[in-house]
C-alpha cells in the first residue's frame, strides 16, 4: 500500500516553507491595539471616554503648566512676564511663589542659619530606619543610604553647617553605611538612641536632658537584675518603678545640674518656628514610631483574656475611633489644660504628637488585631506546646507573623496619618497646606494666588505618600514566605 | 487504712497572687483597674480645681440661651434668635445631611472605578489606577481646599445671568443656575396645598411629602406581594406571570395621580436683586465638601470593591461561565454576592470616615456640628470644656449607630455555613 | 517656684522641649523667671499680627507685646508670640498659655465678665463696616437687602451682622469663611457681594488689592469695636502693667514723647507729667513693682503710639488707615490717658 502510495507522488517539496507573518490584526502593536482597547463596543466606548477625559485634561491644563514662571518676585510680576512672553490673554503658572517661599515652605520659621539642623536629623533618619525598613534587601539598602549620605552632606554644606557637626554627620551616615555593609542589626542601638538624639537636634539645648532619660531606664535595668534574683516578678515591678521615680524626681534637677557642670548645650528652637513641611514631617514620624508599639499593647490588650483588660481597651479604641481626629486635637488646645494640674501647660507640638499618636494607635490596634485574628490556631498552639510563655509566644512565634500580615493595613494607617498632620491648621499651627499657604497670601506679593502653592503642597504630599504604599507592597512581596 | 485523703488543696500564700497562674491575671486586672481609677480620679479631680480656679463651672445651661448668629443652610427654621441648642440640632441635621449624601455617590463612584480598574480595557483600567492613587495620596483638606477653589474661582457670580443678553444662561431647560455662590435649583411647588403636619418646636411635614411616602412605601410593599404571588403560579403551574407592566403602574400610577391633585410642579429659581430667589440654593460649600469627600472615599471604597472581587476565587467565574452564564449575570449572580462578604466590613469604616471626616467642613465654611457647637457657639459662649464634650459624644454615638446598623447588614450577607 | 512635671513615657520628649512647666506666682513673677514674655496673637493679620517670610513677627500688637515686655524685662525681643486662631485665643489666656492676649479682641460684657478675662484698655477703636465693589451700585448697607455677605466665623462681627440685618428688617445669605485670605478670595471672585469685618481689616484688605479704587467702604458702622489686650482675671497687679504700659505709649504721644527725643527729654524736660512717665522724679514705677525707667523702656521699643501707628497701620503703610477716632483727645479722637500721678 505504501508502495502504491509513494508511486502516486509526483512532487515533494525538500524545504520548509517560511513561517508565514500573522494577519495584520492579529500581531503587534495592532494585536494589542484591538485586544485591550476596541475588544468590543463597550470597551471601544470606554476608550474613547478616555482618550476624551485624557484630551479635556491637557487642553484644559496644558497651557497653565506650559506657561509656568519661575523667576518673580510677586505675583504682579508674574503676570507681565506671562503677559510679555505670551501675550495679554495668556494665562500661566506661578510657580516662583513656590521659590521665593521654597525656605518657609519647607522649615517654617526655623532659624535659618539652622537649617542644616533639620536637615542632618532627616538624613541620620535613614541610618536609623535602615536595620527596622532597609533589611530586606542589601540593593536597596545601599542605594538609600548613599543617596542620603551625599545628599544630606551636599545640603549641609550648602546651609552653611559648621565643620564639626559636619564631620560628626559624616562619620554617623558613612560609618552606618559601612557597618550596614558588614551587618546592619549592628545598627540597631543607634535607632534605639536616634529619637532622643533627633529630638535634641531639633530642639536644641542641652544634651545632659536626654542622657538622663536615658538613664532612667538604665537604673531600671539594673534595678530588673538585682531583684530578679530575688524575685522575678517583682523585678519587673522594680525596674518600672525606678525609671518612672527618677523621671519624676531626679532627671529634669540631675540634667540641669550637669549642664552647670559642663554645658552641651547647642542653641534651642522652640515650637513656635517649626512650620512648613519640618511640622508635618516631624509629627508625623513620631506620631509613627509611638502609635506603633502602643498600636501592638492595645491589639494585645484587646485580645487578652482578662475581662477587665479587654474591656478597657474596647472602649479605648473604640471611642478613639468613634471622634475624628478634629475634636481631638481641640482637646489638645483646649481641654488639656483642664485636665492637668493647675498651671501645667505642655508645649503645643508635644500635645498634638499625643493625640496623633493615640488617634493611629486606635487604628493600628485595629490592623494587627485583624493579623492576628488571621493567624492559623494551629500557631498559637504550637507555641503553647513548645511550652512558651505568653510574651516569648508572642514576640518569638505570633507577633512576627501577625505583624507581616499586617503590614499593608499598617502602612496605609501610616500613610492617613501623615496626611492628617494637615489638620494641624485648626489648632494655630503652620502647616504647610493652609496656614502657610495662607501666610503667604497674606503678604501684598503674593496676594491671590491659590492654585501653585495647593499643587506644590499635594504633590510632596502624594510623592511622600505614593513612595511609602509601593515601598510597603514591596516589603510585602520581599517578606512573603508562604508558597502560593 | 485504705482511704485515700483526697489532696489538700495548698494553703493560700500571698506569693501565689504572683506566681499562680490562677490569681496572676486576676492581681494584674485588680491593679490595673486601681491605676485607671487612680488616673480618672486625677483627671476629674484637675479639672474640678481647674474650673474652680478659672471661676467656672460645669453646666450646660449655655444651649438654652440665645444664639445671636445666623446659619447659611438651615434644614429646620432657625433664626438668630433661636437658642444654641437648636443651632447646634441644625449643624448635627448639616452633618448628617453631607455624610449621607457623600456616602451614597462615594458608594456609586467607588463601585464604578473599583470595577473599572479591572477592566480589560488597557487605558480605562490605568487612568481608574491615576485616580485612584491621585485621591488616596493627598490630604483630604487639599481636595476640600481645591474643590471650593475651582467652584470660586471658573463659576461666575449670579450677575452673569442679568441683562438681555447674559454671559451665562440657565441650564437643564432653564432650571438651574451655577454660580459661584451656590447652585441655584428649581423648587417643588403645589398649587393645590394640603397644608402641613406641625411636629413641634417648629419642625413641619408637609401633608403632600406625607402622602408621598405613604404611596411610596405601599407601593413596595403591593411589589413585593406581586412577587410572592408570582413565585407561588410559578411554583405551581411552572409558568412565571409577566409582572412587570404592574408593577410599573402600581409605582407609577398613584404618584401620577397625588401630582395631579397637589397640582405639583417645578418653580424655578429668578434672579431677583442680589441673589436668585424662589428656588433652592444649594451652597457651594455644601457642594464643594461633598464633591471632595466623595472623589476621595470613593478612591478607598474603589480598592475595597478590587479587593472584594479579586478575593473571589477564578474557580467561580469559570464555573458561572460553564453554566452558562453571561458576564453581566455571572457579576451579579455569583461575583458580588460572594465579594459583598469581604467588602462590608471595610465599607463600614469608610462610612465612618467619611462621617468623620465632614467635621472638615469648617475649611470651606459649611456649618456643620463642628462649625455650630465646636465653632462659634463655643467661641460665644466660652464653654470649651462642656462643647468639645458634647461634641466629641455626639460623634461617638453616630459612629456607634452607623457601625451597629452596618453590622445589622453585615449578619445579614454573612454565608450562612451549615 | 518652677518645678518640672513628667508624664511617663512622654518626659522624654518633654524633658528636651522644655515643655512641661508647672507656674506658680504672679503672672509677673512667672514673667520675670522666664526671662520672656508669653504674647497671644493673630495668626496672620497684615499691620496688626504677622509674621513674615523669616518668621519675624511684626504689626501693631505686636508693638504693644514689645513694649511691655521692654517695661518689664528691659529687652523688646524677649518676647514669644503665640499664635491663636479665634477659637483657641481666650482658653490660651485663662490656661496661662499667654500672659496677654493682644489679638485685636473686642472687649464685650461678657467677654470681660463671664470668660474671666479683664480688658486692661483700648489699643484700637474700631466698627464693624462693609465693603462693596463699586459695581454694584451701593451706596448703603440698607440697599443690601437679599445679599450675600462674607463673613469670619468666630468673631463678634458674626453677631453683630445677625443683629444689624434683623433690626433693620433686612434677609441675606451668610457664607462663612474660615481666614481673612480665604475670605479676600471670596470677595474678589464675587462669590460675596459684600465682605463685613472691622473697617480697619477692610481698609487693609482693600489697600492690597490691585483695583482698591472700585471698591468702597459704606459708611454705616453698625458695631462698636473697642480692640484692646487682655489679661488673666484677677491678677491685678499684671493687669495695672499692661494697662498702663499702653496709657504710657497713649500719654507720650501727647506730651510729645516720641524715641527719637526721649534721651533727650529725660535730661531737659520740664514737664512734671513727663518727668513722671520717664521716671525722672517719682517713682511711679516701684508702685507697679517694676523699676523707675519702665515707660522709658516700652516708648523706646517702638515709639509712641502715633509712631507705632504711623509705622503699622498708619497712611504712610500700605494699610493706609487714617488716626480717625484713635486720634488724641486733644485732636477730636477717643485716646485719653488717665494722668500719671
Amino acid at each position: 500500500m505504501s508502495d502504491t502510495h509513494a508511486q502516486t507522488v509526483s512532487f515533494v517539496r525538500d524545504t520548509m516553507l517560511p513561517a508565514a507573518t500573522p494577519p495584520v490584526r492579529e500581531a503587534g502593536a495592532i494585536k494589542w491595539l484591538r485586544e485591550n482597547l476596541f475588544s468590543g463596543p463597550v470597551n471601544t466606548i470606554l476608550t474613547l471616554l478616555g482618550f476624551a477625559i485624557v484630551w479635556f485634561l491637557i487642553a484644559t491644563f496644558w497651557d497653565w503648566f506650559a506657561h509656568s514662571v519661575w523667576n518673580a518676585g510677586s505675583l504682579a510680576e508674574c503676570r507681565q512676564i506671562i503677559a510679555a512672553t505670551w501675550g495679554e490673554s495668556a494665562r500661566g503658572a506661578c510657580w516662583a511663589v513656590i521659590r521665593d517661599r521654597w525656605n518657609q515652605y519647607v522649615f517654617g520659621f526655623y532659624p535659618m542659619d539652622l537649617y542644616w539642623r533639620p536637615t542632618m536629623t532627616f538624613g541620620l533618619l535613614m541610618v536609623a530606619l535602615a536595620p527596622v525598613l532597609f533589611s530586606a534587601s542589601r540593593t536597596i539598602r545601599r542605594t538609600v543610604l548613599a543617596i542620603t549620605a551625599v545628599l544630606t552632606l551636599w545640603a549641609m554644606v550648602v546651609l552653611g553647617a559648621p565643620a564639626g557637626w559636619l564631620a560628626f554627620a559624616a562619620a554617623v551616615l558613612i560609618g552606618g553605611f559601612l557597618i550596614s555593609e558588614r551587618h546592619v542589626l549592628w545598627l540597631l542601638p543607634f535607632s534605639i538612641v536616634y529619637p532622643l538624639l533627633g529630638v535634641w537636634f531639633l530642639w536644641g539645648g542641652s544634651l545632659w536632658g536626654p542622657i538622663f532619660v536615658l538613664v532612667g531606664p538604665l537604673l531600671g535595668w539594673i534595678a530588673w537584675t538585682l531583684v530578679s534574683r530575688i524575685a522575678p516578678m517583682l523585678g519587673v515591678v522594680a525596674a518600672i518603678l525606678v525609671t518612672v521615680l527618677f523621671w519624676l524626681l531626679y532627671a529634669g534637677d540631675a540634667a540641669a545640674d550637669a549642664e552647670r557642670l559642663l554645658s552641651l548645650s547647642i542653641q534651642t528652637v522652640r515650637s513656635d518656628r517649626f512650620g512648613g513641611f519640618l511640622l508635618s514631617v516631624t509629627i508625623g514620624v513620631a506620631g509613627i514610631a509611638l502609635s506603633l508599639p502602643l498600636g501592638i499593647i492595645l491589639a494585645l490588650a484587646r485580645q487578652s483574656d482578662m475581662f477587665l483588660v479587654k474591656t478597657l481597651s474596647v472602649i479605648f479604641i473604640e471611642f478613639i475611633r468613634g471622634v475624628p481626629l478634629i475634636t481631638l486635637l481641640f482637646v489638645a488646645s483646649l481641654l488639656l489644660n483642664y485636665f492637668l494640674p493647675p498651671g501645667t501647660s505642655f508645649d503645643i507640638i508635644l500635645r498634638v504628637i499625643i493625640m496623633v499618636t493615640i488617634f493611629a494607635a486606635a487604628y493600628m490596634a485595629e490592623v494587627i488585631r485583624g493579623g492576628l485574628a488571621a493567624l492559623p490556631k494551629g500557631q498559637y498552639e504550637a507555641a503553647d506546646a513548645l511550652g512558651l510563655d505568653y510574651w516569648k509566644a508572642q514576640r518569638l512565634i505570633i507577633l512576627p507573623q501577625a505583624l507581616k500580615i499586617s503590614i499593608p493595613g499598617i502602612v496605609s494607617t501610616f500613610i492617613g496619618m501623615f496626611k492628617d498632620t494637615t489638620l494641624v491648621t485648626f489648632v494655630g499651627l503652620y502647616d504647610p497646606l493652609k496656614s502657610m499657604s495662607d501666610a503667604v497670601r497674606a503678604s501684598t506679593d503674593w496676594k491671590g494666588i491659590y492654585w501653585e502653592p495647593y499643587i506644590f503642597v499635594g504633590a510632596i504630599f502624594f510623592l511622600i505618600c505614593f513612595g511609602m504604599s509601593r515601598y510597603s507592597m514591596y516589603l510585602e512581596r520581599r517578606l512573603q514566605r508562604d508558597h502560593r | 487504712m485504705t482511704d485515700v485523703p483526697a489532696p489538700a488543696s495548698p494553703p493560700f500564700r500571698p506569693s501565689m497572687l504572683i506566681y499562680d497562674r490562677r490569681y496572676r491575671s486576676l492581681t494584674f486586672q485588680v491593679i490595673v483597674f486601681i491605676l485607671v481609677m487612680a488616673a480618672a480620679w486625677w483627671l476629674v479631680d484637675n479639672t474640678i480645681r481647674n474650673l474652680a480656679l478659672m471661676g467656672k463651672n460645669f453646666n450646660f445651661g449655655f444651649l438654652f440661651q440665645r444664639a445671636g448668629y445666623d446659619i447659611p443652610q438651615t434644614p429646620i427654621p432657625y433664626t438668630s434668635d433661636d437658642t444654641h441648642l437648636r443651632a447646634t440640632v441644625v449643624g448635627l441635621l448639616n452633618t448628617l445631611i453631607v455624610s449621607i449624601l457623600g456616602c451614597i455617590s462615594a458608594t456609586i463612584l467607588g463601585v464604578i472605578v473599583g470595577v473599572a480598574r479591572l477592566s480589560k480595557n488597557w487605558l480605562f483600567a490605568r487612568l481608574m489606577t491615576v485616580f485612584v492613587e491621585i485621591f488616596r495620596n493627598m490630604p483630604l483638606l487639599l481636595w476640600i481646599l481645591i474643590v471650593y477653589a475651582i467652584f470660586t474661582e471658573i463659576l461666575p457670580t449670579p450677575a452673569a445671568y442679568r441683562g438681555e443678553n447674559p454671559e451665562w444662561s440657565m441650564i437643564f431647560f432653564d432650571h438651574v443656575a451655577l454660580t459661584n455662590r451656590y447652585t441655584a435649583l428649581p423648587t417643588l411647588a403645589m398649587t393645590n396645598d394640603p397644608g402641613s403636619l406641625d411636629l413641634g418646636a417648629r419642625v413641619t411635614f408637609n401633608w403632600a411629602t406625607i402622602a408621598f411616602a405613604t404611596v411610596l412605601i405601599g407601593g413596595l410593599l403591593a411589589r413585593r406581594a406581586i412577587k410572592a404571588w408570582a413565585q407561588r403560579v410559578q411554583d405551581r403551574t411552572g409558568d412565571r406571570p409577566t409582572t412587570w407592566w404592574i408593577n410599573l403602574a402600581i409605582m407609577t400610577i398613584p404618584s401620577l395621580l397625588l401630582i395631579w391633585h397637589f397640582g405639583l410642579h417645578l418653580e424655578r429659581p429668578a434672579l431677583t436683586g442680589f441673589n436668585f430667589t424662589g428656588g433652592l440654593n444649594v451652597s457651594n460649600a455644601l457642594v464643594a465638601l461633598w464633591l471632595a469627600l466623595t472623589l476621595y472615599t470613593a478612591a478607598f471604597i474603589a480598592e475595597i470593591v478590587r479587593a472584594g472581587i479579586l478575593a473571589v476565587s477564578r474557580g467561580q467565574t469559570e464555573a458561572a461561565f460553564a453554566l452558562g452564564l453571561r458576564p453581566n449575570r455571572t457579576m451579579n449572580l455569583v461575583i458580588l454576592p460572594q465579594a459583598l462578604r469581604v467588602i462590608v466590613p471595610p465599607l463600614i469604616s469608610q462610612y465612618l470616615n467619611l462621617m468623620k471626616n465632614s467635621s472638615l467642613a469648617i475649611a470651606v465654611g459649611y456649618m456643620d456640628l463642628r462649625g455650630t457647637l465646636g465653632g462659634t457657639t463655643l467661641n460665644q459662649t466660652g464653654r470649651e470644656l462642656e462643647a468639645i464634650v458634647l461634641m466629641m459624644l455626639i460623634y461617638l454615638i453616630l459612629s456607634l449607630i452607623i457601625s451597629a446598623g452596618m453590622n445589622v447588614f453585615n449578619a445579614s450577607v454573612k454565608l450562612k455555613e451549615r | 517656684m518652677t518645678k518640672t512635671v513628667f508624664l511617663g513615657t512622654v518626659a522624654a520628649v518633654a524633658l528636651t522641649t522644655g515643655a512641661a512647666l508647672a507656674q506658680e506666682g504672679s503672672t509677673l513673677q512667672q514673667v520675670q523667671q522666664r526671662d520672656e514674655l508669653n504674647c497671644g496673637v493673630n495668626t496672620g493679620l497684615v499691620g496688626f499680627a504677622a509674621p513674615d517670610a523669616s518668621g519675624n513677627w511684626t504689626g501693631f500688637d505686636i508693638a504693644l507685646c514689645r513694649a511691655v515686655a521692654a517695661a518689664v524685662l528691659g529687652d523688646p525681643n524677649k518676647v514669644r508670640f503665640v499664635p491663636t486662631t479665634g477659637q483657641t485665643r481666650f482658653t490660651a489666656l485663662s490656661s496661662g498659655e499667654v500672659d496677654v492676649l493682644a489679638r485685636n479682641s473686642t472687649w464685650t460684657f461678657s467677654r470681660d465678665t463671664d470668660l474671666a478675662l479683664d480688658f486692661v484698655g483700648v489699643n484700637y477703636y474700631d466698627g464693624q463696616g462693609f465693603m462693596v465693589n463699586r459695581e454694584l451700585g451701593v451706596t448703603s448697607a440698607k440697599e443690601l437687602d437679599g445679599a450675600t455677605v462674607c463673613i469670619q466665623t468666630g468673631t463678634t462681627t458674626e453677631l453683630n451682622l445677625a443683629d444689624y440685618f434683623r433690626a433693620n428688617n433686612l434677609s441675606y445669605t451668610p457664607v462663612n469663611i474660615d481666614s481673612n485670605a480665604e475670605g479676600e478670595q471670596q470677595y474678589m471672585a464675587g462669590a460675596c457681594d459684600a465682605y463685613t469685618t472691622d473697617v480697619s481689616g477692610l481698609a487693609a484688605t482693600r489697600a492690597a488689592f490691585a483695583d482698591p479704587e472700585n471698591h468702597i467702604i459704606l459708611p454705616e458702622i453698625i458695631s462698636k469695636e473697642p480692640l484692646g489686650p487682655a489679661v488673666r482675671h484677677g491678677d491685678n497687679n499684671w493687669g495695672d502693667i499692661v494697662r498702663w504700659t499702653l496709657n504710657a505709649l497713649v500719654a507720650a504721644e501727647e506730651y510729645g514723647v516720641t524715641s527719637r527725643n526721649l534721651e533727650e527729654l529725660v535730661r531737659s524736660s520740664t514737664n512734671p507729667e513727663v518727668q513722671r512717665l520717664l521716671g525722672t522724679t517719682d517713682d511711679l514705677g516701684a508702685m507697679l513693682g517694676l523699676d523707675a525707667e519702665w515707660a522709658r523702656r516700652a516708648i523706646l521699643a517702638g515709639g509712641n503710639y502715633g509712631e507705632i501707628f504711623a509705622a503699622n497701620i498708619g497712611e504712610q503703610t500700605p494699610i493706609g488707615l487714617a488716626r480717625g477716632l484713635n486720634a488724641q483727645w486733644t485732636q477730636g479722637g477717643l485716646l485719653y490717658a488717665p494722668p500719671f500721678r
